[in-house]
């Protein structure tokens, strides 16, 4: 796109008799503004500048690209889905039974990291298919409840988790009620290896969604129990795996961080996972997935970005060639009139 | 009564103005029905505490024109604003927002409705206060009332006057109400009263009171026991039916008797006057019908797109509901044993989720879906788009180019509501006199004796010379120019300076002018200082004349009632004396005459009868030994006429006593009547006295051609706009006219469509009507068929390539266009019309110009603008899609029936060129890019739903949301659609093919909409894809942290605006530090509003809490994520841009492109205008494209 500064003088603008006019005189007053006569610019799409503007968009996008795509393989990640191992075999027939029931619910999981991950290394459980943008879902929650202890009452919005025998729970709603309820206990070598369960959450939630002074009542004393009880005690600022779990998801398959290991994990380490598989994906078919990733300065790991940013630029590239070589093969004179839209769509729309 | 309402049921035209000033034609007596229906107002004369007066309670004279008043404004206006399919809509959802229905929160969405709606109040309010503030002016002014000052007249507010009361209205004041003229300063109870304001006529016009209360002086004496019994209160300016019953005695009321308010007190003193009609009784007040008001094409299509939109609204709006229902339906399986997700507790829930009822379900989220997806019909495209088209009306206000100096008047655009409708006029009706002419007449020829008198060229004559070659011979008498006299222009060296005493026939010039001088209705106007006279006159032909006869040495000085006075130039001595005529009559000109007549008594006590009128009446008027030089008269006039003159012929007869006082008995007998007929037979007696005349010859007024005007039909038709034009004038007349102001041009076939053939004549003169008809439509349709065969076979031989396009022009006279308006011809008529690029339509009467309007309009569906300065064309331009009144000489009514109204003839170049192409590029471009803007937007939130299990959870935040359409996107497509231009005015103008963009609407084709509406919808695709995959479920920054709801919502909807308006910046076509400001503001805006708004307390903020400044911002991968996903969106776009431009571009690409090219060569800017030659590309371009609309006209 080309781009000139037009200054246009008005041609019969501002003629001497303007200046001599009577009081009266009803001539409109000259001002290039009223007579649209403002500087501007006036862009064209001459070939020089479509090509030059793919051209550009592709020598810019591809190098980006490249950067992401590089950035986003320097990321180990390592994922395992337990959701069905994690049953006994007696018992894959019926899962949900399983689940709902009162059977043991420890599970043994072994990871083996294949390249050393530095610290941190964050802990995620990824849920799948599981509808946290549901409209009833998500609405089932009490904003101010969860900041002041003055609004433990206004529980309007959180039906059918909103009282238990006529007293307000605290958190109330569906969102706070299935609180993911799953654990996992990491051992490398059968030496423990800490999960830092600190800062996981947003600071501004900390602070100012989720009250010091607002501890859980009546949580998870109703039938039938969703997911994870709170201790009481536990003001609601520092119950970080629950802030973490308000946060509600944007997409049906979702990560949560379920804490920070601080030390390097070496390649060819083995690490024994302890897990409690309490909470009940198998009514729905949802997977669950113990995720541990490092991070790069994009975040975790996802080529996506890169690689369309390759394919955009590619696409720039190959236009701007494509545009060169039809300009070249078949000039078209700029301002040559025998080409006209109207011609062949004459009549059409009318 | 019945018989009436049947009448105007029947007469659907008596909608056009122009038909209600006719008479209602009715052979009753319709004083016979007073006291009956319709005829059954009592006023009791200065009687106010009569209590039978008190009964009948008649309005007051409070005037209120305003469309609301302060109780009713609220209801009103918003009644009237819910009147639009889109606002109902808004309204319900509104409504239902307070419901657990609605997907978000009811605030933000009543917020921007409030804030549309109140914009729009706001703006009636406004408007109706400025009425308001008219009408409380005019009801406090002021007037003398008898009976305020016990017994004499005092002030009194207009508002409080009473029907009945007597007012005394002084010289150059407004009358209050509809009053009966009792007496004037005049005795005789005359006064002159100019109605300006009621029709728009400048002339004065003369009342009478009755003889039996113009005697009394009403200061001395009380006028009291007066009963008046007339007609209700309606809407007829020219009738007025009553009686007055005084003294014993009943006396007829006619309207000479009537004043109407709003109309001026001229050239007398002051009047009394009783009041009849008050306040919304009055006649002008019954007139004050609002003007039809009209849609452009763009705006009716609009709403087509609107429906279209609901459409697609309720498509997506169900298939959600049907994939919710059957989602929901899954949640509880094995009767209620099983919960599938269970976390949204399926067991308990409200109907609107219960998988028990699943159907049911459906249904209530299908209204929330409605709710949800009403993104997709644009709120603020009303409003924007009246916004847009007032500031657009300001810039056609406030166009120098228009503004006419002379008259001191800018163009107005009187109506915003059909700017864009200016770009698209297919075929332009004109009026000719005052429109294409100045209707100033200038007195240039004359034939006096047989002789021609008047050397000088007219514009006719010149323009015609010029098209044959001839280089026009410098011979004109500069002598003339000494002294130019307004309306005279005449100079023959045998006449002028009192040297027509020498000629041999001085005593025909003498009576000649002594005709000019006496016969006619003007006021002389002596100025008290300089002794110079100037003349009030109710045409301009009889300015002239008088003008031309006070030059020769017959002035006209003085009028009383009964006497005309001259300074005259005796023939005999040479030497100036005085000379009093007796006036004794005047039969006055009436459109059906066709001539003026006065019977006057000369200082040598002879009778004389002065008549002039139009060659086809007066010729048989002609006594045996009149007609001397009839066969010369004949030829100069048509000679004249040729030339483009308007002739009138001036003959004479004496009149001896004993039969005028028999006439003068049966005139007076017909003149008194009061029944209805009255006036056919005044004009029937004045029938028997206007005969035996004799010829003294014919004048010649010259209506000369507005400035500009060949040039501006050139540009037009050049701009493939067909022009017609629509006159009274004879024939020869007309087709000069044609000639002159390049209507019709050497080379161009001429198609003559006309009844004056022999075999016609012969059987009219046996007066068999049925045969005439018969015979004349058998005439015109043979040679409408002609006239077809003709065009097909040129266009049959043209060779599109060929450079000379054979290209035909049609005349067609008023009598055969009453047949080939007939039901049987009309097509065929249309149809060779639409092959003919110009078509002259002559003595045509304001009627058929409405009716040849509405039969262009509705037989071609094409866009028709009619232009027009005169009463006569209102009906043409209330009929047609535009009106465009010229604010002339002739008076106000054209303009006030006009859309637009401009000064003169040639600004219509500009108003269409470049006005009308920019608004229509404007609007058209407008209302597309809403239309995607809205797509764009609101199929993100149907993606979105596919992910969130259709549950009607939007995407984003509510109040992103509500802002989107009032705060993120509207600005810059207000600025597009004010100040967008493709190419400059001065482009528009040099390249008039431009305006076919408008023509064939290719801005504004389905094609060109649906192109927008599914750009839309890929940008929505590719922002949501593209968002949802780079944020997907890994962390999105480097402290692991993972993108959740809000984070997904507001990279989304930052790429929405970044996208929307950068596509916006990209369509454009003009950049200014306005767009920049609005285009970049509007994003920067999106901004401030997410910090600003993010750190509000969390219950207000809820998922926007911090989003931006903690979350958001510092992630790289959000602004990258951004980056490719706006140039992604753009990207079809902009390669659909460059491919068109490179293989089907459009015109105005061509045209910024030759410029672009032509200019390193040109020099500096100025050099290109003064050459104004079109490049030879472009020369060549024209030829094509001419050769293609004339193909195309031919296909239609």
């Amino acid at each position: 796109m080309s781009f000139s500064a037009t200054s246009s003088i008005a041609l019969g603008g501002g003629s001497p008799e303007a200046s001599a006019a009577k009081i009266t005189s009803k001539r409109p007053k000259y001002s290039r503004f009223t007579q649209q006569e403002l500087p501007a610019c006036k862009p064209i799409l001459t070939p020089k500048w479509v090509i030059l503007t793919f051209l550009v968009s592709g020598v810019v996008f591809i190098p980006l690209g490249a950067i992401c795509l590089f950035a986003s393989q320097g990321v180990i990640e390592i994922i395992d889905q337990y959701d069905t191992d994690c049953i006994p075999l007696t018992f894959r027939d019926n899962k949900v039974r399983y689940i709902q029931g009162l059977e043991d619910k420890r599970c043994n999981r072994t990871i083996t990291v294949t390249k050393t991950m530095k610290n941190p290394v964050y802990v995620y459980y990824q849920l799948e298919n599981y509808y946290q943008n549901h409209r009833r879902y998500v609405k089932s929650r009490q904003d101010g409840q969860l900041r002041s202890p003055k609004d433990e009452h206004d529980v309007k919005s959180c039906a059918p988790e909103d009282t238990v025998g006529g007293e307000p729970i605290v958190p109330c709603g569906l969102v706070a009620w299935s609180l993911f309820n799953d654990t996992y206990d990491f051992t490398r070598n059968n030496q423990k290896l800490s999960v830092n369960k600190k800062d996981i959450s947003w600071k501004s939630d900390r602070d100012s969604k989720f009250g010091k002074n607002v501890f859980p009542k009546n949580f998870q004393k109703g039938s039938p129990i969703g997911g994870k009880s709170l201790d009481p005690k536990i003001p609601l600022s520092e119950q970080e795996d629950l802030i973490v779990w308000m946060r509600t998801a944007a997409l049906p398959i979702f990560r949560k961080l379920y804490g920070k290991i601080d030390t390097d994990l070496e390649a060819g380490d083995t690490i024994n996972v302890l897990l409690q598989n309490n909470y009940n994906t198998y009514s729905f078919n949802g997977k669950k997935k113990l995720v541990l990733s490092t991070t790069s300065w994009l975040g975790g790991r996802n080529d996506f970005l890169g690689i369309a940013y390759l394919t955009v630029g590619s696409i720039c590239l190959s236009l701007a060639v494509f545009f060169s070589v039809l300009y070249l093969a078949k000039p078209r004179q700029l301002g040559d009139p025998s080409y006209l839209s109207w011609n062949r769509s004459a009549g059409g729309g009318r | 009564m019945a018989g009436e309402r049947n009448r105007n049921k029947g007469m659907r035209l008596s909608k056009l103005y122009s038909f209600k000033c006719l008479k209602p034609f009715s052979k009753e007596d319709h004083h016979s029905q007073i006291g009956s229906r319709g005829y059954s107002r009592v006023v009791f004369c200065n009687d106010p505490d009569n209590p039978e007066a008190l009964n009948l309670n008649y309005r007051g004279n409070y005037v209120s024109t305003t469309k609301y008043t302060a109780a009713n404004f609220v209801p009103k206006s918003l009644f009237e604003q819910f009147r639009r399919v889109a606002n109902i809509y808004f309204l319900v959802v509104a409504f239902v927002s307070f419901s657990p229905l609605a997907p978000y929160t009811a605030p933000s969405v009543l917020a921007p409705l409030l804030f549309v709606i109140g914009a729009t109040m706001v703006k009636e309010g406004v408007e109706d206060l400025r009425r308001r503030r008219q009408d409380v002016e005019a009801n406090n002014r002021r007037v003398l009332v008898f009976g305020k000052n016990e017994g004499t007249f005092g002030e009194t507010k207009w508002k409080n006057l009473r029907v009945g009361d007597v007012v005394k209205v002084h010289k150059d004041e407004y009358f209050p109400a509809d009053l009966l003229l009792l007496s004037s300063s005049y005795e005789d109870g005359v006064c002159y009263v100019e109605t300006m304001n009621l029709d728009g006529e400048t002339n004065l016009k003369l009342k009478h009171a009755l003889e039996i209360t113009s005697e009394s002086d009403y200061d001395q004496e009380e006028f009291r026991g007066g009963v008046i019994k007339c007609e209700d209160p309606n809407e007829h300016l020219y009738s007025f039916v009553g009686t007055l019953h005084y003294k014993g005695q009943q006396y007829p009321l006619s309207p000479q008797q009537i004043l109407l308010r709003d109309s001026k007190l001229r050239n007398t003193d002051y009047i009394y006057g009783v009041v009849v009609f008050t306040g919304h009784d009055t006649k002008v007040m019954q007139n004050a019908t609002d003007p039809p008001s009209k849609r452009s094409k763009i705006e009716r299509k609009m709403d087509k797109i609107v429906y279209v939109l609901f459409s697609i609204l309720i498509v997506i709006a169900f298939t959600g509901s049907v994939f919710f229902g059957i989602i929901t339906r899954r949640d509880v399986t094995d009767d209620g044993k099983k919960l599938r997700r269970w976390y949204v507790r399926p067991d308990v829930t409200s109907v609107f989720y219960d998988p028990h009822r699943a159907v049911l379900a459906s249904f209530f989220h299908f209204l929330t879906a409605l709710m949800l997806y009403g993104y997709l019909i644009p709120i603020s495209l009303y409003v924007s788009i009246e916004v847009v088209k007032v500031l657009q009306s300001v810039f056609i206000n406030q166009d120098q180019e228009m503004y006419h100096e002379e008259t001191d008047r800018p163009a107005r655009a009187r109506t915003s509501n059909l700017n864009e409708e200016l770009g698209q006029v297919d075929t332009i009706l004109s009026d000719k006199t005052g429109t294409l002419t100045c209707n100033s007449m200038e007195f240039v020829k004359c034939s006096i004796g047989g002789t021609a008198y008047g050397r000088g060229m007219t514009e006719v004559e010149v323009a015609l010379r010029k098209q044959k070659g001839v280089m026009t011979p410098q011979e004109e008498i500069k002598e003339s120019s000494t002294k130019s006299v307004k309306g005279f222009n005449f100079w023959d060296e045998r006449i002028v300076n009192g040297r027509w005493i020498d000629q041999p026939n001085a005593e025909l010039i003498q009576k000649f002018f002594r005709v000019l001088a006496i016969c006619h209705t003007a006021i002389p106007d002596v100025d008290g200082e300089t002794g110079e006279i100037s003349y009030e006159a109710e045409s301009p032909d009889e300015a002239a004349f008088v003008i031309a006869s006070r030059e020769l040495g017959f002035e006209f000085f003085a009028r009383s009632q009964s006497n005309i006075s001259l300074h005259e130039i005796d023939h005999v001595t040479g030497e100036k004396v005085d000379r009093v005529y007796e006036l004794l009559h005047v039969l006055e000109f009436s459109s059906s005459r066709k001539r003026m007549s006065v019977i006057v008594r000369n200082p040598e006590n002879r009778l004389l009868l002065l008549s002039k009128g139009a060659d086809s009446v007066m010729f048989e008027r002609l006594a045996k030994h009149g007609r001397q030089f009839e066969r010369e008269t004949k030829e100069h006039i048509k000679r004249y006429a040729e030339a483009g003159l308007r002739t009138l012929v001036i003959t004479y007869r004496e009149v001896d006593e004993e039969e005028y006082r028999i006439w003068e008995e049966e005139f007076l007998n017909a003149k008194t009547l009061v029944t209805e007929d009255r006036d056919a037979l005044i004009d029937a007696a004045a029938d028997k006295i206007e005969k035996d005349l004799i010829l003294l010859g014919s004048t010649a007024v010259e209506d000369k051609l507005q400035k500009g005007v060949p040039d501006c039909i050139e540009k037009l038709s050049q701009a493939g706009v067909k022009i017609w034009v629509l006159t009274g004038d004879k024939t020869e007349t007309a087709i000069n006219i044609g000639y002159a102001c390049s209507l019709l041009r050497e080379g161009m076939k001429k198609i003559l469509i006309t009844l004056d053939s022999p075999d016609i004549e012969t059987l009219e003169k046996q007066g068999d009507k049925d045969a005439v008809a018969k015979a004349s439509f058998q005439s015109i349709k043979k040679q409408l068929r002609e006239g077809m065969s003709q065009t097909a076979a040129a266009a049959a031989t043209n060779d599109p390539a060929n450079e000379n396009v054979q290209m035909f022009g049609l005349v067609i006279d008023g009598k055969s266009l009453t047949f080939a308006l007939d039901k049987k011809l009309e097509k065929e008529f249309l149809e060779l019309t639409s092959r003919c690029s110009s078509v002259i339509c002559c003595r045509s009467s304001p009627k058929q110009k409405a009716l040849v309007t509405r039969l262009v309009k509705s037989g071609t569906g094409r866009t028709t603008l009619a232009i027009g300065d005169g009463a006569n064309d209102v009906g043409m331009l209330q009929e047609a899609d535009i009106g465009v009144g010229i604010s002339g000489a002739e008076g106000m009514q054209a303009v006030m029936a006009s859309d637009f109204a401009i000064a003169q003839f040639r600004f219509l170049e500009r108003l269409l060129l470049v006005h009308g192409h920019w608004c229509y590029r404007r609007i058209a471009m407008m209302i597309c890019y809403f239309f995607y803007k809205n797509l764009a937007f609101g199929f993100t939130l149907f993606w979105y739903e596919a992910y969130a299990s259709f549950s009607g959870k939007p995407a984003y935040n509510d109040w992103y949301m509500s802002c989107y359409n009032v705060f993120f996107t509207s600005l810059p497509v207000i600025a597009l659609g004010v100040f967008d231009q493709d190419v400059s005015a001065r482009l528009c103008l040099k390249y008039p093919l431009l305006y076919q963009e408008g023509v064939q609407n290719i801005l504004f084709s389905w094609e060109r909409i649906l192109g927008w509406m599914s750009n839309g919808i890929i940008s929505s695709m590719i922002v949501f894809f593209l968002t949802i995959h780079t944020l997907d479920s890994q962390a999105f920054r480097k402290d692991g942290q993972v993108a959740d709801y809000s984070v997904l919502g507001v990279t989304m909807y930052s790429s929405v605006v970044w996208t929307v308006n950068c596509q916006m910046a990209i369509s454009i076509n003009y950049f200014t530090w306005i767009q920049h400001c609005f285009i970049w503001g509007s994003i920067g805006f999106w901004y401030l509003f997410l910090v600003v708004y993010g750190s509000l307390p969390p219950t207000f903020s809820t998922t926007a809490f911090q989003v931006f400044v903690e979350t958001s911002a510092p992630s790289p991968i959000c602004w990258l994520t951004l980056v490719l996903v706006t140039f992604s969106a753009l990207l079809p776009y902009f390669t659909y841009r460059a491919f068109q431009i490179k293989f089907r571009p459009m015109y105005h690409d061509i045209i910024v492109e030759q410029r672009r090219t032509e200019r390193p060569e040109s020099g500096t800017r100025t050099t290109s205008i003064v050459s104004g030659e079109l490049p030879v590309q472009v020369e060549f371009t024209l030829h094509h494209l001419k050769a293609n609309l004339s193909r195309r006209d031919s296909w239609n």
